[in-house]
């Protein structure tokens, strides 16, 4: 199992070089210069020179990169054009605030999906499916934007019963925490929870067809125990592989949901940067979320050698 | 019976957080500030906490006159080449470091000589700066400028701690010390900066809040339901679509002040090969697509009437603004005779990027809508911000739809964008009598002699057309009925001295 692990961090790395490389040169390739954006609304000629060679921005692509290279390996992810801020330490402040939201948000979607798809797949037909398949393709097609505004708009102003935006750390005031994150949970846990309900939904009809769970019920199990232990625990299985590549579009759905809400987490971190053309955060900010992703899939492969023995003789 | 506690505690809780506390402002400002150092700073929004949290050496009044703030009076001497600056006593800084000349010496230092600064080209007319007494300083000026008192009255003029500065150099960003109303406490970027009231500044008892809470909601939509579910207590740049709902609200109130700024397109006359078209050579096709505007009809459709029209650098309330040349009603006809004059009664094609935000484009489809009843055909190209700067830059452009921010100077509106080698001349207009023009009204301290500068340049650039001025923003803010003794400034700053909150 070790040694598994141990390969698969092994293969990340060149994934990571090369995840490095093809964001640095793509977003030099993006138009716009980010000396003029940092000059300011005067454009001093003085100060954007004295900017470029302070950034290096005159020296070839190569270079610029691999003196970033160099000093991401010491652990130094550079600052931020914008604030002056070192990435290392925003990103350190910024991710919690993301996490929490992702976590918030994919609770939901278990404590919803989950029980839903395998609820919709036994009573197959009847009324509870067809609403749970109803509830799932609104959740897909529902944009988070539209979702979010109309939130805020009832719950907020209309209702006063949750604030509209903002954050407050856990640590600090968790009930604070809590209630300012419980609409952007919801926002960005909808179109997941569809996603789960209908995976388990598809997933728990082809195993109740298995003839393991025919001979289960022959035996006289109990229809709990046949569906929870010997179908569920099959059907499982694509279930987790594709919780971890849906941790990829919560990043991408935190993105839309940290602007509507206006939390300062990784998304918002972003989407900030790349408009302000602030290279050091862009190029910080996906590395981690590389590393991340990569991190998500191995938890993913490790979970499946757990839940399946047949893949741990296999190795 | 749990879930029913679980839930009355949960509602309790959520009714506790949002109630704060009764001596909090919180404002929503449209976008997160910079770098919080007023040397490295570029922002407008950045200068609205600035505002509190630094005193600067001169302050303005609503009607742009320059009045007394940490220099207690000024005096130039007749050649206009040296400014005495007496210094209030009183003024600390927030780090205790007492506010004496030698702490402006300082400050004008760094903001000259810092890499980082972005004060440069403000103080360029500054040789140098002499503490002349304890409280006196001198300015020794290379040549006479008359936009002195102006760039000190903005972050040029705003004193940080010399002993914070010397300690902290760049890192000064991330906890700055002035010597203003309110002193910082934290900053979580993207989400909120707080200050809190420094009970050292002379004037403390004219500021009533114990805390600024500064939210950073770049949605208007979001920024005005935060507003009015109570989470803030007033926002800035309100969206003139909003200005009538806040209007007929109850609850809220509505503050609005003409910005010195202005919104135009700015043509590619003489910057590089794109600017060999008839647009770009031809002001008769300049003027035509000025007189196929109606800018009346685009203050009304896209602004809902807030806005002011306008067709020079300054706002017709200005004092600066050219009575001569008042903003001409449409006329298609005459606009398609001088392109038929032009040698083009077929028409034009002409392409104009825009920024690619809502309300910008917008502007754009009005426009386009009514040059096209001229012959005028636009094509709009949709051009996110940082981008067009650099096209702008570059030259590779033909007309940008953009503006400026404003000075309280007339100077600041005009200079850089009109003369030959301006800064931030992008249309790279050259014309040795605005030249001339412009640079002599920088020398005299005298506004008549000024004034007639101002007006024989504007009369050259309303016939030339450089920039063609659509209008002026209206600087819009909406807060609650409890915030009392708010008072509009055109250059869009929150003023906090006698406000109050119930």
């Amino acid at each position: 199992m070790l040694l598994f692990i141990l390969r698969r961090i092994l293969i990340a790395v060149p994934t990571l070089i090369l995840v490095s490389i093809f964001v640095f040169t793509l977003q030099k390739l993006l138009p716009g210069d980010p000396i003029l954006v940092m000059a300011g609304e005067d454009r001093d000629p003085e100060v954007i020179a004295l900017l470029r060679e302070k950034y290096r921005m005159n020296e070839p692509l190569v270079m610029q990169y691999l003196y970033w290279a160099r000093d991401v390996l010491s652990g130094d992810l550079g600052v931020s054009l914008r604030t002056n801020e070192p990435v290392l330490s925003l990103i350190a402040s910024k991710l919690p605030v993301t996490i929490q939201l992702a976590v918030m948000s994919m609770l939901f979607a278990f404590l919803v999906g989950i029980p839903a798809g395998i609820l919709s797949a036994v009573r197959r037909g009847t009324w509870i499916d067809w609403l749970a398949n109803l509830l799932a393709l609104s959740g897909l097609s529902i944009p988070n934007f539209w979702l979010g505004i109309m939130l805020i708009l009832l719950v907020s102003v209309n209702l006063g019963w949750l604030p509209a935006s903002g954050y407050e750390s856990f640590w600090i005031d968790p009930v604070k925490s809590l209630t300012t994150m419980i609409m952007p949970a919801f926002v960005l846990g909808t179109a997941l929870a569809a996603t789960l309900m209908r995976h388990t939904r598809s997933a728990m009809l082809g195993v109740l067809q298995a003839d393991y769970v025919r001979t289960a019920r022959a035996k006289g199990l109990r229809g709990r125990t046949v569906i929870l232990k010997h179908a569920f625990r099959n059907a499982v299985l694509p279930v987790v592989t594709l919780s971890a590549l849906l941790f990829g579009e919560l990043l991408a759905g935190a993105v839309l949901t940290e602007q509507i809400f206006t939390i300062p987490g990784f998304g918002k971190l972003i989407v900030d940067a790349v408009f302000n053309r602030d290279y050091a955060v862009v190029q910080g900010v996906v590395l981690c979320t590389a590393v991340g992703f990569i991190f998500m899939n191995l938890v993913a492969d490790v979970l499946y050698v757990i839940l399946n023995p047949r893949l741990r003789t296999s190795q | 019976m749990k879930t029913a506690t679980l839930m009355t505690t949960l509602l309790a809780s959520v009714a506790m957080t949002t109630t704060a506390f009764a001596a909090d402002l919180r404002i929503g400002l449209q976008e997160d500030p910079d770098a919080l150092d007023t040397d490295q700073a570029r922002t407008f929004v950045g200068r609205i906490v600035f505002e509190s949290l630094c005193d600067k050496l001169v302050n303005i009044t609503p009607e742009l006159d320059f009045v007394p703030e940490l220099a207690t009076s000024w005096d130039w001497s007749e050649d206009g080449q040296t400014l005495t600056m007496q210094l209030r006593t009183d003024a600390v800084f927030h780090d205790g470091t007492p506010f004496d000349a030698a702490a402006v010496v300082a400050n004008i230092e760094r903001s000259k000589t810092l890499t980082e600064s972005r004060r440069k080209s403000e103080l360029t007319s500054v040789d140098t700066v002499v503490a002349t007494g304890p409280f006196e300083v001198t300015f020794n000026l290379a040549s006479p400028d008359a936009t002195l008192i102006a760039q000190l009255s903005d972050r040029a003029g705003m004193m940080i701690s010399p002993t914070a500065a010397a300690e902290k150099g760049l890192e000064l960003a991330n906890s700055p010390v002035c010597s203003g109303p309110y002193q910082f406490v934290e900053r979580i970027q993207q989400d909120r900066i707080v200050l809190e009231k420094f009970a050292g500044h002379y004037d403390a008892e004219n500021y009533s809040f114990d805390r600024l809470i500064f939210l950073p909601i770049p949605d208007t939509t979001v920024r005005l339901a935060n507003l009015r579910s109570g989470d803030l207590d007033m926002l800035e740049r309100l969206a003139p679509s909003d200005a009538s709902s806040v209007k007929s609200d109850s609850s809220l109130q509505f503050a609005a002040a003409t910005s010195l700024g202005y919104q135009g397109i700015t043509v590619n006359v003489n910057n590089g090969a794109r600017s060999e078209t008839p647009f770009g050579k031809d002001k008769r096709v300049r003027q035509a697509l000025s007189l196929a505007i109606d800018r009346n009809v685009i203050n009304d459709v896209v602004f809902e009437g807030v806005y002011a029209a306008g067709n020079q650098p300054f706002p017709p309330t200005s004092p600066w603004y050219n009575q001569s040349f008042p903003i001409l009603d449409r006329d298609v006809d005459a606009a398609k005779a001088l392109l038929a004059e032009a040698g083009l009664p077929d028409g034009i094609a002409i392409e104009i990027q825009a920024p690619n935000n809502p309300v910008q484009l917008q502007l754009m489809q009005v426009v386009q809508a009514m040059a096209a009843e001229a012959g005028i055909d636009i094509s709009i190209t949709a051009t996110e911000f940082a981008t067009m700067l650099q096209q702008q830059s570059a030259g590779t452009y033909d007309a940008s739809q953009v503006g400026w921010s404003g000075r309280t100077d007339p100077d600041g509106n005009i200079h850089s964008f009109a003369t030959c080698e301006g800064g931030l001349n992008d249309s790279k207009f050259c014309s040795e009598e605005v030249n001339t023009l412009l640079n002599e009204a920088r020398l005299s301290t005298d506004p008549a002699e000024r004034k007639v500068k101002y007006n024989a340049a504007t009369a050259i650039l309303n016939d030339e057309m450089p920039i063609i001025y659509l209008y002026h923003q209206t600087w819009l803010w909406a807060m609650s009925d409890k915030v009392q003794g708010f008072t509009a400034y055109p250059d869009g700053m929150i003023r906090l001295s006698g406000v109050t909150i119930e």
